[in-house]
This record gives C-alpha cells, structure tokens and sequence, in this order.
C-alpha cells in the first residue's frame, strides 16, 4: 500500500466529531440549513407552546421538555454531525456515558432532594418545637 | 535518511512533536490515527466533561427552585421577548459557525473571515442582551444575593454567558490566526474545535432557554 492509499484509507475509516465525509459545499450547506430550519422550527414551537392556553396545562412541561430533547438531536446530528455510521462508535459511546452521567447527577438531585424534603418537616413546624 | 530528515524538517513547523513522522512508520500495521481524530475526540470528551458540570448546576437549579425565601419567582421576573430574541442571535451564530468552517475547508478566506465576523458579533448581541438582562434583575433588587432560586439561576446563566464570552476571545484568536498564518493543518485543527466548542454552547443555552426560561414562566 502507497503512503496516499494508507492516507486514503484511514480518511474512510475515521471521523472526528464534527468531521464530515463530503468536502462539496453544497451538500454541507444543505445539511446547515436543515439544521437551522428545524432548530428554528422547534424553538418557535417551545416559545408558542410555553405562552398558549390552547394546549392542556399540565401537557406544556413534557411537551417543552420533549422539544428540548428534539432540537438538542437535531444540533448534534447536523452541527456537530455525531451519527450512528460505524465510523463514529467511539464519539457515540463518549456521548452516551456523557449523557448516562448527566442523567444521574441531575435526576439523581431532584429525586432524593425532593424526598428528603418530602420526609422532613417544615422549618415553622420545627421552631416552635425548640421552646 | 536524508529524506527523512528534511521530510521531518518540513513537518517540524506544523507538527512540532513529529507524530506525523511516528504515523508513517507505523502505517503499516494500523498505526495511530491521523492527528486530527485524536485531537477532536480529545476536544469532544473535553465538552462532555464541560456538560456534565453543567449538568451540576441544573440539578443545583432544579433543587433550589422553589426556594425563593419570599423574593420573586421565575415567572414573576423572566422577560420571555428578549429570550427569544438572546436564543435567534444564538441559532444564527451557530449556522454562520458552520458557514465558517465549511469556508475553511475550501480555502476560502474572504467568506472564512465574513462568516467568522458575523459569528462574533452575533455572540455579542447575546451577551450584550444578557448583561443588560442581569442588571435589570439586580437594579429591581433580584440579584444573586435575593434567594437561593436566584443564586442557582445567576450561576447557571452566567456560566453560560462566561462560556460565550471565552468563545468569543478564542473566535478572534482564530480570525487572528488565519489572517497570519493561513490556513495551516494545525491550525485548521483548532478551527474544529472551535467549531465544536461553540456548537456545544448551542446545545447548552436550549437547555436554559427551555428549563430555565420556559417552564419557569409557565409552571
């Protein structure tokens, strides 16, 4: 194997996160677009929906919560091009024990913050218990 | 030898601890990757460690939400208009962002250097809105020292707005940098982490925008 053909090969064989295969412009370009489209699509959607009395009440957290989740999808596949292709396994799964980490420490706060709250008893309740 | 010296020598600039020089004497059994997967999955774990500790002050955020020691809420304070328009110069950047890095990887350097303008001063119109954001809270008495509600939000955005701001000095490095040296293989390794990096932020402010700002005003 010729040195270009070795460089060659390992261009097809790695991405970087943010990397994309294509170096045409027009393509890429789209693929921006798309991105700002959605994410401006999504964003709109969160803002209407948050100052709506069309929508049931207690719908409006998960449905913020939901978009939320959607437009950070939409940035990471088409802004920092993270995919599923088998050539970006290792940013996928530092993604994944990213989030894993995320999803403990801030579920893991309100939980048992909330339980704790749950099981102690209100500040007024105690001071007069001290005299 | 000598080919390998002066090959080494001509490296020797753009790659000063000669890991190119290392690849290509171990190609030949799947050697390292190129330099620049290493450095950008290097930068990618730097930014989930850099979430994860933002992860930190939302679970702070989210604890100490109802704790507003009888000052104003969220709902009572948040100006949801300028949100909105702190989240447009936001999306915006980060396409002219892309816009940049799609230039540089053409060796275009007039679009290269418009699109990073329109980067920074985009980033600035945000922090501009944010600041004068913060002052009004703090002039109608609800700064950071109020409740421990609005310790945790002033830390949270504010994070976020010192993320922003570092971005902004490292966009005009970059702008600096290309105008000196040309687009440079190492140089041009930067730009995708400066890419990434402000991609990242993008991500970090729909959290805010949608935890913070919107469920705060409609719960």
């Amino acid at each position: 194997m010729s040195e270009q053909q070795v460089h060659e090969f390992h261009e097809h064989l790695d991405l970087a996160p943010g990397d994309e295969e294509e170096v045409r412009v027009g393509p890429r370009l789209v693929g921006y677009l798309i991105g700002l489209g959605l994410s401006i699509l999504l964003t709109a959607t969160s803002f209407f929906i948050a100052g709506t009395d069309l929508v049931w009440q207690p719908s409006i957290p998960v449905a913020l919560t939901v978009l939320a989740i959607a437009q950070m999808g939409v940035h990471l596949v088409f802004f920092l091009h993270i995919t599923t292709g088998p050539d970006n396994t290792n940013n996928v799964m530092a993604l994944a024990f990213g989030l894993l980490i995320v999803f403990l420490v801030v579920g893991g706060s309100i939980w048992i913050m909330a339980h704790m709250n749950h099981n102690m008893m209100q500040m007024d309740q105690i001071m007069p218990m001290q005299h | 030898m000598t080919d390998t010296t002066l090959r080494y020598a001509a490296h020797g600039h753009a790659d000063p601890h000669h890991l190119r020089g290392l690849q290509e004497s171990t190609l030949g059994h799947e050697g390292p990757a190129p330099k620049r997967i290493v450095t950008a999955y290097g930068f990618w774990i730097f930014l989930l460690s850099d979430i994860v500790m933002f992860s930190c002050f939302f679970a702070a955020y989210g604890v100490l939400l109802g704790q507003t020691a009888g000052g104003p809420s969220g709902a009572q304070l948040f100006d949801l208009k300028n949100v909105a328009i702190e989240t447009g110069c936001l999306l915006l950047s980060s396409f002219t962002c892309g816009l940049a890095s799609i230039a540089a990887d053409v060796r275009n350097v007039r679009w290269y250097q418009l699109a990073m303008a329109v980067t920074g001063v985009l980033g600035l119109c945000f922090l501009a809105l944010e600041v004068r954001e913060f002052a009004d809270l703090v002039s109608r008495g609800a700064g950071p020292t109020r409740s421990a509600f609005l310790s945790a939000f002033f830390t949270l955005v504010g994070c976020h707005g010192l993320h922003v701001s570092a971005g902004i000095l490292w966009l005009l490095t970059m702008m600096a940098q290309v105008y000196a040296k040309g687009f440079r293989a190492d140089i041009c390794r930067r730009l995708l982490c400066f890419a990434l990096f402000w991609h990242a932020l993008d991500i970090i402010w729909v959290a805010i925008f949608s935890v913070v700002y919107l469920l705060g005003s409609a719960v």
